[in-house]
């Protein structure tokens, strides 16, 4: 009995100072939970490609309510959690001030934004609207009705960026495309109602789209369902959906989600942090996705011309106007 | 406005509107019997999963719909317990019952088929397809009429009619059958159909019973004729609305087809038209939005006549001693 009393205390000892030194990281999903087939599941995705090759583990918690947000984010800490990573724009407020409280953590957060950045925090955004570009213009040149459509989720900023890229793209191709864009709603509940994100596609189909973005989270699902059902062509977002309909999705907008997870896991408590960091065409944060399922659907003109514009986005000939600059977009009204 | 779109905005409006016709009526069932029932959101949530979940492993829509109903009365059946067997709080049981649908539907889908909380794709005979009606792409070339009947009345699946043949049937069954009369009355006097020698629990139950089936419908409606899958919380607040649906059409069944229509197509403009400009002033999507709820506190404060809840509502029955 002693031996075995004495066995479990080394091992309790061995784990809290192997916590100690050797910190796990920690990932905190978004209100649109882990397996959104989109955005929270290339971070989930990056996580886990984090676990396969490095061997290491972490931990993750999908969050139910807002106000569960600022308990996850102190739980962690308090285990000792290092780096903890974090989806989504809303919990970024938060964690600012979670992260001066724990001032030896490191935090990072995907899509947020603030107007201090605390020393301890990194801040990772995505230049969707250059990827948005690019989906835009495979849109336009697919598009024979000379109509196509985008579908955001909760009306943000955000998914106003996307939505203004795609429109770029879009009038770069073909300058009288006429582009309808619908915004699901402005709750959190706009990201996983895709019986409205059915209805709006079907709406945009009566109107005349024959190619429809979704930028929605879980709604894009039902977007994409009833474009296949009715035979036009979707576009997915964030991670590559091509496969959810084969021969019907166009193409996926890429956010490189699981590789800003990757790396920040990766680098651990050597993390650079106290800043933003911005990644974009150029970092390969962003692009679009070919793959099988939509190999037929690309033309190499249209190949051609994307990769063009990529090049010029690049090198900096090109500029696509960003929605944040001054919260208005030259190629859409929403 | 041309006809074309009309009909668009219209044809909408009858797909957003049926599931919460379908919920609407099955709280009409519950609460004029004196059974209050926050849950329609859990029970659609539950019918939805179930239905979608069996109609992928069977392949057969027919089964999953049987499935959903099932899974929706079997909550019903512990409301009913909570609240009349036991005596408990009908709003509290109700509460309950919609986070228990909202975390067991999702932990059920991921355990079973491991995609993150959402059931596969259905395909084929998994889903409700669209009935085009008798005739319709005959009479399609007559006039006004014609693409009426071929765009707006064809082309639902079977669901839908359900529904709709369900508003005359809730009337004359409540309105025009013995039952339906005892149904009633026990909503509002339980006592005294107790004194006449009818069972004021086991009509309580028929009446829990028939709101389960009821939302079992709209349920799979969501997941099987609109969508092809579940999604987790995809039914996004459509109970809450039709219980407002319920208030706003001062529970009955005619009233309550109309409150129906009225809030889908409020939804379908929303969804058609991001803002209404209507010349001096622009009306935002968030005002149509919130409009049904506005409509219902307009109706409760009493501007519009008045909503008078069946009076022995809320009130679990203790028979004197």
């Amino acid at each position: 009995m002693t031996f075995f009393t004495k066995t479990l205390g080394t091992v309790a000892a061995l784990a809290l100072t192997a916590g100690a030194v050797l910190a796990d990281p920690a990932l905190i999903y978004d209100l649109g939970g882990k397996f959104d087939k989109s955005f929270n599941e290339a971070a989930f995705n990056g996580a886990e490609r984090f676990a396969s090759e490095t061997g290491g583990t972490y931990k993750d918690i999908e969050i139910q309510s807002e106000a569960q947000r600022e308990q996850a984010l102190r739980r962690f800490a308090e285990a000792g959690f290092n780096p903890i990573v974090t989806t989504g724009f809303a919990i970024a407020n938060i964690m600012g001030e979670v992260a001066k409280d724990y001032p030896e953590t490191k935090f990072v957060n995907v899509d947020g934004w603030l107007p201090e950045v605390p020393p301890n925090v990194l801040l990772i955004n995505f230049q969707e609207h250059q990827g948005s570009y690019l989906v835009g213009m495979m849109a336009a040149m697919a598009s024979k009705s000379g109509t196509i459509g985008f579908i955001g989720g909760m009306d943000i900023p955000l998914i106003r960026h996307f939505g203004c890229g795609y429109a770029q793209g879009a009038k770069a191709v073909n300058p009288d495309v006429k582009i309808i864009a619908n915004m699901t709603g402005t709750t959190p509940t706009a990201w996983n109602d895709p019986v409205k994100g059915s209805e709006l596609a079907k709406s945009q189909i009566s109107q005349g789209a024959d190619v429809i973005y979704a930028a929605a989270g879980g709604t894009g699902v039902g977007v994409l369902q009833t474009a296949a059902d009715e035979n036009i062509l979707s576009i997915g977002v964030d991670s590559n959906q091509n496969h959810l309909h084969p021969g019907k999705v166009l193409t996926s907008m890429l956010k490189r989600v699981d590789v800003a997870v990757f790396e920040a896991m990766s680098a651990g408590a050597d993390l650079e942090t106290g800043k933003f960091m911005t990644l974009g065409l150029a970092e390969d944060g962003v692009g679009y996705a070919m793959d099988d399922n939509n190999a037929p659907l690309v033309s190499e003109e249209m190949k051609t011309a994307v990769d063009a514009a990529r090049q010029q986005i690049i090198d900096g000939s090109l500029n696509v106007v960003s929605y944040y600059e001054n919260d208005s977009c030259p190629a859409l009204q929403f | 406005m041309d006809l074309d779109t009309i009909i668009q905005v219209l044809d909408s409006t009858i797909r957003l509107s049926t599931p919460l016709l379908l919920a609407c009526l099955a709280g009409l069932f519950s609460e004029r019997a004196g059974i209050f029932d926050i849950g329609l959101e859990g029970k659609m949530l539950f019918s939805a999963f179930f239905s979608a979940a069996i109609a992928f492993t069977t392949g057969s829509v027919w089964l999953g719909l049987l499935a959903g109903m099932v899974a929706s009365i079997a909550l019903s059946a512990i409301h009913g317990l909570a609240s009349i067997t036991f005596r408990g709080n009908q709003l509290i049981s109700g509460v309950a019952l919609n986070f228990l649908a909202s975390g067991l539907t999702v932990l059920v889908a991921q355990d079973w088929f491991r995609q993150g909380g959402r059931t596969p794709t259905l395909e084929g005979g998994a889903r409700f397809e669209a009935i085009t009606l008798p005739f319709a792409e005959s009479l399609r070339g007559v006039p006004v009429l014609g693409p009426i009947y071929a765009d707006l009345i064809s082309g639902h699946s079977i669901l839908v009619y359900v529904a709709f043949a369900m508003v005359p049937l809730t009337w004359w069954v409540l309105f025009r059958t013995r039952f339906g009369l005892r149904l009633r009355a026990v909503g509002e006097a339980p006592e005294a159909v107790d004194t006449a020698g009818v069972s004021v629990v086991g009509l309580r139950f028929a009446a829990v019973a028939i709101c389960g089936a009821l939302c079992g419908l709209a349920g799979a409606y969501l997941a099987t004729g609109l969508q092809a899958g579940f999604v987790k919380e995809m039914t996004a607040g459509r109970g809450y609305i039709a219980l407002a649906a319920l208030i706003f059409a001062k529970w009955r069944p005619w009233y309550a087809l109309v409150a129906c229509l009225l809030f889908g197509l409020l939804q379908a403009i929303a969804l058609r038209y991001q803002n209404i400009d209507l010349g001096a002033f622009v009306v935002p999507v968030q005002f149509m939005d919130a409009l049904p709820y506005i409509l219902t506190v307009v109706i409760l404060a009493g501007f519009v006549g008045k909503a008078i809840p069946p009076r022995a509502g809320g009130e679990p029955y203790v028979k004197e001693r």
